[in-house]
């Protein structure tokens, strides 16, 4: 069982109020995850990543056990941790000011 | 009695005011997706209780929201808004090409006829149709093989951000592109072509007579005439009286044609408003006063519409898409404005009151008058 807590307006979007537990087939990568994240809610569909890439959105981020995943290609393995449920992976808007 | 119910679509979320006939006791129900910039909210002519909402963020993207209960309740429908086939380049600020990416819809317009159609106009610049209530998106591609390549964005972007539909001629309709211009269809936008005859643009263009390229702010019509056409441009208020194959300027006497919206009386096809702003550097209202300008002769001749409106240390903006009117008699007039008021005239302008002071900047406003 994997878990995500998702950004507020993306909790608003597909309508939960706290974080969302996903069941995956196999190793958890930041790949399945997104896929399994939007074949539950279809509203999310574009908002997390491009519709036609699958490019991350520029302004969103991937956190996990202190590190920022953002980066990695989608077939990274988890951490263990997020893995079997202990800690969350968090999807995150980007900090923005002014 | 009659009810109207004004839509307004601002940086931080929708709000919904109501009042009866009389408008002078509203009720404000928001923000609906806060947070969000809703750049706007349009309800369907068929069915009132049908609302379209177009919802982003730079974080998360554009969203399409739709609405059966008159803005109560709200059902995100859709995000896909994809270009047809291979998307190609348009005119970039360094004179280069850049490839088309889509950023969000500007403006939303449903059918004369149907509820479950709507138009959209997205930045990067294109059109896009459902007639399935929002849930799929075409491209009406034809529109941007109209010397797109020449198309180039402004400083607030390269959007579709006016669409009108002619009452009496359902294969018509008329789109306004910053910074392209405007371009007309016939055909049901298969085929589009531009109408800019008569534009004149020295300070913004190379050619200042160019085909394309002028910086449209915003196109009106009346239903009962859909043949004029009126314009506020970047500067220059202009009027079309041939569905706009040639323009002419009716600046007339404003003390400056510089704005962003215009609109026409609901009942006197020849009676325009219009937000006189300062200037391209400096968007905000000639002499700290907020003034609406109106005409009952097609344009030329102006009188300032003060009462009720802020006539000193008054520097807000009022957007493109933010002035709109109801069909009561007398007709109601409505504003928005940057610095968050919502204004109207319950007596075809004559004099203003703010329905509301403190919302966020205003993007747009509609109004729906409901028996």
């Amino acid at each position: 069982m994997i878990r995500v807590i998702l950004p507020y307006h993306l909790r608003t979007l597909a309508k939960v109020s706290d974080e969302v537990e996903l069941t995956i087939d196999g190793r958890a990568t930041l790949g399945s995850v997104l896929d399994a994240l939007e074949a539950r809610y279809p509203v999310l569909r574009g908002v997390i990543r491009d519709r036609l890439t699958s490019q991350r959105r520029p302004f969103v981020r991937f956190y996990a056990c202190r590190e920022d995943l953002s980066l990695e290609p989608p077939d990274t393995a988890l951490p263990d941790a997020v893995a079997d449920g202990q800690e969350p992976l968090l999807i995150v808007g980007a900090m923005a000011g002014g | 009695m009659s009810r109207v119910r004004v839509l307004v679509g601002t940086r931080k979320g929708a709000f919904i005011l109501t009042a009866d006939g009389r408008r002078n006791q509203w009720e404000v129900s928001g923000p609906h997706f806060a947070g969000w910039e809703i750049y706007h909210v349009n309800g369907s002519a068929v069915n009132p209780n049908r609302l379209y909402a177009s919802q982003n963020t730079g974080w998360f993207g554009q969203m399409l929201q739709r609405s059966d209960d008159g803005g109560q309740t709200w059902e995100a429908v859709s995000n896909e808004f994809k270009y047809d086939g291979v998307p190609g380049t348009h005119k970039w600020y360094d004179g280069t090409q850049h490839p088309w990416e889509f950023k969000r819809i500007w403006h939303l317009e449903p059918s004369l006829t149907d509820a479950d159609t709507v138009y959209a106009g997205a930045e990067d610049a294109a059109l896009f149709k459902t007639v399935d209530g929002g849930r799929t998106w075409q491209e009406l591609a034809g529109l941007r093989g109209v010397k797109g390549d020449l198309w180039q964005p402004g400083a607030g972007g390269m959007c579709v951000h006016t669409i009108v539909l002619d009452p009496k001629n359902p294969n018509r309709m008329f789109v306004a592109i910053s910074a392209a211009g405007v371009f007309r269809t016939d055909d049901s936008g298969q085929s589009w072509k531009p109408v800019n005859q008569g534009l004149k643009s020295p300070f913004e263009l190379p050619d200042p007579e160019a085909e394309v390229g002028h910086c449209v702010h915003r196109i009106a019509l009346h239903s009962a005439d859909p043949n004029t056409l009126f314009m506020q441009k970047h500067w220059d208020v202009m009027r079309s009286d041939n569905a706009g194959d040639s323009w002419s300027e009716v600046s007339g006497d404003l003390p400056s044609d510089f704005g962003f919206p215009i609109q026409v009386h609901a009942h006197e096809p020849r009676t325009i408003y219009v937000v006189p702003i300062k200037s391209d550097s400096e968007h905000f209202p000639p002499d700290g006063k907020l003034r609406v300008y109106r005409s009952r002769s097609g344009g030329n001749d102006w009188e300032a519409l003060t009462k009720g409106l802020p006539q000193k240390d008054c520097y807000v903006n009022v957007l493109r898409d933010a002035m709109a009117v109801d069909s009561l008699d007398p007709c109601g007039v409505y504003f928005g404005t940057t610095g968050g008021q919502v204004y109207v005239s319950a007596e075809n302008g004559d004099s203003w009151s703010p329905i509301v002071r403190d919302l966020p900047a205003v993007l747009s406003v509609e109004v729906q008058t409901l028996q």
